[in-house]
């Protein structure tokens, strides 16, 4: 492996339009209702680190599962080191020397690591010999990894390394990154950041595909802009600023979030008080004393590392997990404990979960039906039973168009959106509902600059209706920009919230490190420590 | 109760499970690769017949297993076009296809009725045959005992120890990843399928051919639902589908000798109940979709896939 990169890395830096590793030619490729790419050229030299930017549905991963193989183009050549290839399937992807890790995992949750991994190569090999590479490969590259353990058990971040691994037993030579970084804490992208730029180094070629533009201007060399499926320029990030490669991906400029001008706020309309929860399953955070309470025109943040009861605290704020005492819970001063996440929707609760495929939405239903799901009651869509076909479409069309959905109508398939476009609309679907109490969890996960920012701006317009927000992000910088207090959640723990204007990121970084508020606040301050020492 | 009597005993519990134990392991295939086939029954009866046919025609009991085995593969591959390549349901079409099984099953065994064949030999082993007890135990039994018992072994290996087995699992356990990282799910799944066919369409052959050497209409008597729920009951393992066989058979053949020797604690009738009352439960149990995540179903099961390309 040494000695093959090695080599390839003496082409590296040139410029000439003979030693591009891969040549993309006027990619073309056409859904029903939609044109993905249109006439796409991209090129990528041996080393380099190639962004590719767009907004959400722009045709990014359509482009890279070309690349891969998953997808054949309409019309278009794909060049690998200067020869014309047909990428049938991705088995030939990986013969070349493509690796993709994908923004929905590949993975097979019944299955261990070492079985996951082997089903991803082309050529049988001997278990034992397989798990020793795979300590090997995570070894040198930081990523550690226990071949023996079942997938499901695992934590989001150690899933990715998973099928970051499956790829570098390839030693490959293009490697594909589609969203790597949205379900990462902090910490684990540091890590990755390491491990791509070390690979780079070696002569590997990483396409890279993020919505976190900061992250982009840390890591990559050149960057190509989608827009509507067709390039419409690149740039080099490092000395464009994160607003100028937002207006280039949107073609507009983004508007400065308006924070609203802090108004009295109303009485509490969500209160928990000392609220327990086992954990149900064998790897889940049980909860344990937590309280909150967050008034109209409020919006409270939780921040946390993944798995630390997040989870846990969305399902019991939304209903889908109960508790025997009624009073722990109470929306708009009603004991809600007991009751399921219909009869809370009722009362005015409504709920946006982490997860889109499978639990905010059917991916099989179509966007009306979707919308019907957690619509019927408060948008009065059903009638004796029936649904109100008119109605329902409407509600549809509402959210499609307040919330930009991009999408051929009402009727597509919610799968067939692409993951920023869906989470649009399932967070518009929620919203429209004019909700007294609103949790939501990661609002912004995988969706671009500009949408996020309509997102928030929805959210703040919802709370000066009266509304209260709990807000459930690992995105430290949301959390920051929208809530008025924030709370950490640790091990199931949660802090008390403190107003957003007082507390610096450094304390919330130690906060959700698990130290205690006392000590945080002597480690941030240790000067007043001192001052108030006799 | 003395040997004479238990060990003949113990070979009627042999012969009984080995018709399930076949259709069984054939459908543990089918449902690891994520295809729910409920129309084992009707391959078995169609692989009854076929395997009768051939055998009162040709005389040759090679040919005549073949053909029973050809006959499933030949109907689940009407499945297999209609789940998998035009993904259909897949409940409603294996509820078809027993349903069609049963009616061409009887149309073409119409003129075979009551027509005697010659029962399938038993192999003797050399050596082994003529050991006391376990001689007529285990080394007395026709081509296709041993064959539904090395199948079922053969099937575990290959599941857990095969790059092919693992890659049969994955596409069971998420069509979707299975597809992205360039595995042809739909081709996968045919080859299942058929060798689930083939397999149902032995049992049928055995019980034409062995356990009653003579054509009945409908003569599975509900022996598909029953390898069904077996796989079910075993957890999708291979070697629990061997005991689950060898247990439903136990109960069948004891039914049979209490019936017989006028041992009457309970009405026949609730002994002559009990494997398909257990099949029932079984099959009720597997649509319910919290005990089936429980059972570590494969995830897929039963969900039709449509690869974009
Ligand atoms: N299988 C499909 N069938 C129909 N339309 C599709 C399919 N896959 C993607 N599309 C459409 O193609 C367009 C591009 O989607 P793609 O997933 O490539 O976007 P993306 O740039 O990756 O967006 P995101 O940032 O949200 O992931 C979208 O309009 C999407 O709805
Ligand atoms: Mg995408």
């Amino acid at each position: 492996m040494e000695g093959n990169l090695s080599q390839t890395t003496l082409t590296a830096g040139h410029t000439a339009g003979t030693d591009e590793r891969l040549d993309l030619r006027g990619i073309t490729k056409r859904f029903p209702g939609v044109v993905a790419n249109a006439d796409v050229s991209l090129a990528i030299r041996p080393g380099e680190i190639h962004a590719l930017l767009g907004e959400n549905g722009a045709g990014k991963s359509t482009l890279v599962k070309i690349i891969y193989g998953i997808l054949q183009p309409d019309e278009g050549e794909v060049r690998w080191n200067g020869t014309p290839m047909i990428i049938p399937n991705p088995h030939a992807a990986r013969a070349l020397g493509i690796g993709m890790v994908f923004q929905h995992f590949s993975l097979f949750e019944a299955m261990t690591v070492l079985e996951n991994v082997a089903i991803g190569l082309d050529s049988p090999e001997k278990p034992s010999k397989l798990a020793e590479r795979i300590r090997g490969v995570s070894a040198a590259y930081g990523l550690p990894l226990d071949p023996l353990r079942d997938v499901h058990t695992l934590s989001v971040g150690e899933r990715q390394r998973i099928e970051i691994v499956r790829c570098l037993l390839l030693e490959p030579k293009l490697l594909i990154m589609d969203e790597p970084t949205s379900v990462l804490t902090p910490q684990e992208v540091g890590r990755l950041f390491e491990t791509l730029r070390k690979l780079a180094a070696e002569g590997c070629s990483i396409l890279y595909i993020s919505h976190k533009l900061a992250e982009i201007k840390a890591l990559c060399d050149r960057a190509t802009i989608l827009r509507g499926g067709r390039v419409v320029g690149g740039c080099d990030p490092k000395v464009e600023t994160a607003s100028s490669m937002a207006s280039l991906m949107l073609g507009a400029q983004i508007k400065p979030l308006a924070r609203r001008a802090t108004t009295a706020l109303g009485p509490s309309r969500l209160v928990v008080g000392g609220l327990d929860l086992p954990a149900d399953t064998p790897h889940g955070i049980g909860l344990r004393g937590i309280s909150l309470d967050v008034r109209a025109g409020e919006i409270l943040g939780i921040a946390g590392v993944a798995g630390n009861g997040q989870n846990e605290l969305f399902l019991a704020l939304s209903g889908e997990r109960t508790v025997e005492t009624p009073g722990t819970i109470m929306i708009d001063n009603t004991r809600v404990g007991h009751l399921g996440a219909e009869r809370r929707r009722a009362l005015g609760l409504c709920a946006v979960p982490e997860e889109r495929n499978g639990h905010a939405a059917v991916p099989e239903f179509s966007l009306v039906d979707n919308a019907v799901l957690s619509g019927h009651r408060r948008e009065k869509l059903l009638a004796g039973g029936l649904i109100r076909a008119g109605r329902a479409l409407d509600f549809a069309t509402r959210i499609i168009k307040s919330f930009d959905v991009r999408t051929p109508g009402p009727g597509a398939a919610a799968s067939s959106l692409s993951g920023g476009n869906l989470q649009k609309f399932i967070v518009g679907r929620e919203i429209l509902q004019k909700p007294g109490v609103l949790v939501v969890s990661q609002p912004t996960w995988g969706v671009d600059a500009g949408a996020a920012s309509a997102i928030h701006a929805a959210l703040l317009s919802l709370t000066s209706e009266g509304s209260a927000i709990v807000v459930i992000s690992q995105d430290l910088d949301e959390l920051l920009a929208i809530s008025d207090r924030i709370a950490v959640i640790n091990v199931g723990v949660l802090s008390a919230a403190r107003p957003t204007a007082s507390v610096s990121l450094e304390e919330l970084g130690l906060l959700m490190g698990g130290m205690h508020e006392a000590d945080v606040a002597k480690a941030a301050s240790p000067e007043r420590e001192m001052a108030d020492a006799p | 109760m003395n040997l004479s009597i238990l060990v003949p005993l113990l070979v009627s519990v042999i012969t009984a499970a080995t018709p399930l134990l076949l259709a069984a392991t054939g459908e543990l295939v089918v449902e690891r690769a994520g295809v729910l086939n409920l129309g084992v029954e009707g391959m078995m009866l169609v692989g009854a017949i076929c395997a009768f046919a051939a055998m009162f025609i040709t005389g040759s009991p090679i040919l005549a297993m073949l053909a029973g085995a050809a006959a499933g593969a030949v109907l689940s591959a009407l499945f297999g076009v209609l789940v998998l390549t035009l993904a259909s349901n897949q409940v409603a079409t294996g509820l078809a296809l027993t349903l069609f099984g049963l009616g061409l099953s009887a149309l073409m065994g119409a003129n075979f009725v009551g027509h005697p064949i010659v029962p399938l030999a038993k192999l003797a082993i050399p050596g082994l045959s003529s050991l006391p007890v376990i001689g007529p135990l285990l080394f007395s039994h026709d081509a296709l005992v041993y064959l539904s018992v090395l199948m079922t072994g053969a099937v575990g290996w290959f599941l857990n120890h095969t790059r092919g087995g693992l890659i049969l699992r994955g596409v069971g356990e998420s069509d979707t990843s299975a597809h992205s990282i360039g595995h042809d799910v739909i081709r996968i799944r045919y080859y299942a399928v058929l060798f689930g066919g083939a397999m149902a369409g032995l049992g049928g052959a055995y019980l034409s051919l062995a356990y009653t050497p003579m054509w009945v209409e409908g003569m599975t008597a509900g022996r598909g639902w029953i390898a069904l729920a077996l796989v079910v009951f075993a957890a999708w393992r291979p070697w629990r589908v061997l005991a689950g066989a060898y247990l439903f058979g136990g109960v069948t053949v004891l039914q049979l000798y209490a019936q017989g020797s006028g041992f009457v604690l309970v009405p026949t009738q609730f002994l002559t109940m009990l494997p398909y009352l257990a099949t029932i439960v079984v099959l009720t149990l597997m649509s319910s979709g919290s005990v089936r995540s429980r059972l570590a179903a494969p995830a897929c099961l039963g969900k039709p896939f449509r690869p974009v390309s």
